[in-house]
């Protein structure tokens, strides 16, 4: 990644406060696909008894991700919004490891995106969990 | 014959309320998100507490959809869960089982309108809870309980006691 696309990047998740405090990284963005990254944290334990991290904070990382990868279309929105997200979770994620996210914008029609995702952990060869949304596509008029 | 006589409402509400509490408390997610319980008899509401952190469109601003997401699956898992225990805070010993959280198979949203810089509310429904599985369908509101901004549906897996 050029030293212009990562300052980009950088300030992409800069701007979302929510991403910013799940401590989102962005590794790769353009031609509607995006990679974000998520660092463990404790405090996004959703169970305890474990220290495996909460479902809705994946789905946070889907949404951010999924979003990216629309605002990064060649079409070039002027901005998008989720209108419904579909998680499937596979499996729980391994404490302690980070999580990736690589979302696509599979097909985009005038005023939609409809994009897929899926997460992995450090065992890249069983996904985490996938994700299958629809997003606003606004165009500049 | 005449029934015993009831406990003193303090005490039944000390209970149910200590109950609820340990099984929210215990969840450091819920804490960073802000996500508090009210509680009237066995009918529970979620609340978003409203933060800068909750943002993910600050030029509108609204309230991220992830934000909105983990929201909802909070409030359909603690509702799931504190069905479960419901009946042993109310049995006469009033002995808690062990703890055991529902996992999450599939979580559905639906964002019907963009969350505003504010509280929001969520209430679950469980429609069907099995012994392995459970269907949970969550609302949340933000001004106006008939305005929902989001809703969702979710399958569980049941903790299974071995």
């Amino acid at each position: 990644m050029s030293a212009d696309k990562a300052k980009i990047a950088a300030q992409f998740i800069q701007a979302i406060p929510h991403s910013r405090a799940l401590g989102m990284n962005l590794v790769e963005i353009g031609d509607g696909e995006a990679v974000i990254e998520m660092p463990y944290d404790t405090k996004l334990i959703g169970d305890p008894d474990t220290g495996v991290i909460h479902g809705g904070a994946v789905s946070a990382l889907m949404d951010t991700c999924s979003g990216a990868a629309v605002m990064s279309h060649p079409d070039a929105p002027t901005s998008t919004a989720t209108i419904d997200l579909r998680i499937d979770y596979m499996r729980a994620a391994t404490p302690d490891q980070t999580i990736r996210t690589r979302a696509y914008c599979y097909q985009v029609t005038r005023s939609v995106a409809f994009v897929r995702a899926e997460a992995v952990d450090e065992d890249t060869s069983r996904p985490v969990a996938t994700a299958t949304g629809a997003f606003t596509f606004e165009r500049s008029k | 014959m005449s029934r015993p006589r009831p406990e003193p409402v303090q005490v039944v509400k000390q209970r149910r309320d200590a109950a609820l509490a340990a099984l929210v408390e215990r969840v450091p997610y819920i804490q960073f998100l802000g996500i508090s319980f009210d509680r009237r008899g066995d009918e529970l509401t979620a609340t978003l507490n409203y933060d800068e952190k909750l943002i993910g469109n600050p030029m509108l601003p609204a309230l991220h959809g992830g934000a909105t997401a983990a929201f909802l699956e909070t409030a359909a898992i603690i509702e799931l869960s504190w069905q479960m225990i419901w009946p042993s805070i109310e049995s006469d010993s009033h002995e808690l089982p062990q703890l055991r959280m529902p996992k999450t198979i599939d979580f559905t949203v639906d964002y019907l309108r963009s969350g505003l810089p504010r509280d929001a509310y969520a209430r679950a429904r469980v429609n069907r809870s099995g012994r392995r599985y459970a269907s949970v369908h969550v609302e949340a509101w933000q001004d106006n309980r008939e305005k929902l901004f989001a809703q969702a549906t979710g399958h569980f897996m049941m903790p299974q006691n071995d």
